[in-house]
């Protein structure tokens, strides 16, 4: 009975599609039948289930990539209205109607919703975004971390590599090499471990070389966008100063470490 | 010279500044001088005409320092895909804002380049009247407006980009005071640019 009652409420998703990496991208609606508490993946499901689109016409159900739906992996990262974000936190109540789903085409799109963050992973190992203590014998324990340190480098460690502060950058596209925001944090997260920064110099050569630290032009929309809230800016501002000082290292040969 | 876009991209950041926007600073105070009339404003351009190894100076000084940064910045402006609309944050504004009055005033500068020193070396004598006689036009004057307005944009959100790229200003705290000042900034020098505009004018 309740669901007859529900189903007469729909909601109207307008989903920007594309059938493979190279074709030309469309736009199909859909009316997914309103349940309370939706977000964007359960209303994806729906279509899934059913997928006809608005018109009535039997089509192929859009695809998306999703894992742990608690806005953790940046798997199910997409434009939703225009603003990247995770659309499993993204709640169908709170969306304004309808709803428009896009790839995040910053990145090159492999189909409908689901695009390939590669040039991500490939920049953190540009930046060495690890801490190399592998070898054939114990080295013992690290350094310790003072308290206050670890809790600012904490929050730098909750990236999920979901690729949202790169849709939002101007400066990341295809005219230029620019690795985008969430790699150069980590170089700071890396260079901030006792152990990690051993290495430093290493990873500020790193973001000093093409498609680095310069490609950075201060619009901010990194750090209002990050789902995380991770001070994107304030890392690259600190990451300038201390590239500034490497630089000039470098240049008049200093092996101060 | 691909390997060098960090030193390349610093250099752009520090030639606005230093001497571009410096030699903003000082030709806004030379022309303030005409609020004292054409007198003063004449005594004041031919104490910076008389300066020793002038030409040196001015090719050292401001001609190649400011080419570098109009042709890298305008590379650099051409690379980003504005998103204002999706983003329309304040710092995206100013992001956007300072690409398009950059552009702006290579426009800007070209042309009044042309009528003021390249006209001087081909003979007509740079005084208050070449001046008077420019701005006897209104759309010159609505030109200038927008000339001068940019410029004292440029270098004073350029000037705040600056000292976070040179890693002056790091912290949200230091980032927002330095919005605050590159604002203040703007309006002082955004008067006396304008009002000794219309010096020129009555």
């Amino acid at each position: 009975m309740s669901e007859s009652k529900t189903a007469t409420k729909t909601v109207r998703l307008i989903i920007t599609r594309q059938d493979g990496p190279d074709s030309t991208p469309y736009e199909e609606s859909f009316n997914v039948p309103y349940r309370p508490n939706m977000n964007v993946i359960s209303a994806l499901m729906a279509i899934r289930r059913h997928p006809v689109n608005s018109r009535g016409e039997e089509t192929s159900p859009p695809q998306w990539e999703m894992n742990c739906l608690e806005e953790v992996c940046g798997a199910c990262s997409m434009v939703i209205n225009g603003r990247p974000r995770q659309a499993c936190t993204a709640l169908i109540d709170k969306l304004e109607k309808p709803i428009r789903l896009q790839p995040m085409k910053t990145f090159p799109i492999v189909r409908d919703l689901v695009v390939d963050r590669s040039r991500m992973f490939d920049a953190l190992k540009k930046v060495k975004a690890w801490i190399p203590i592998d070898g054939t014998y114990d080295l013992g324990p690290g350094p310790r971390m003072a308290e206050s340190k670890r809790q600012w480098a904490y929050e730098l460690s909750k990236c999920m590599t979901c690729g949202v502060c790169l849709e939002a950058c101007p400066n990341v596209n295809s005219k230029s090499s620019f690795m985008g925001p969430a790699p150069l944090s980590q170089v700071r997260l890396f260079n901030a471990h006792p152990t990690g920064a051993m290495n430093k110099a290493e990873r500020l050569r790193a973001i000093m070389g093409k498609g680095g630290i310069e490609g950075c032009g201060n619009s901010q929309n990194c750090v209002q966008v990050c789902p995380k809230g991770i001070p994107l800016t304030t890392s690259i501002a600190a990451l300038n100063r201390e590239t500034m000082v490497q630089s000039f290292r470098d240049f008049f040969g200093s092996d101060y470490q | 010279m691909a390997e060098n876009d960090y030193a390349r991209h610093r250099l752009h950041s520090l030639l606005g500044v230093v001497p571009v926007g410096l030699f903003l600073v000082v030709h806004l105070t030379v022309n303030y001088q005409a609020i004292h009339g054409a007198g003063a404003f004449n005594q004041a351009a031919s104490l910076m005409e008389s300066l020793p190894y002038l030409l040196f100076l001015e090719i050292v000084l401001i001609y190649l320092p400011i080419l570098f940064h109009a042709i890298y910045g305008v590379y650099i402006a051409f690379t980003a895909t504005n998103n204002v609309g999706n983003f329309g944050f304040f710092r995206n504004w100013m992001f956007i804002l300072q690409r398009y009055t950059g552009l702006f005033l290579v426009i800007f500068i070209a042309w009044h380049v042309w009528e003021t020193r390249v006209a001087m070396a081909l003979g007509t004598p740079l005084n208050f009247d070449m001046m008077a006689n420019i701005l006897s036009n209104p759309w010159m004057i609505a030109f200038y407006i927008v000339g001068i307005l940019s410029a004292v944009f440029h270098f004073s959100n350029g000037l705040w980009s600056f000292c976070v790229h040179w890693g002056i200003l790091v912290s949200p705290r230091s980032q927002k005071i330095g919005t605050y000042v590159s604002a203040v900034i703007f309006v002082l020098l955004g008067y006396v640019g304008i009002s000794a505009l219309f010096a020129f004018v009555s």
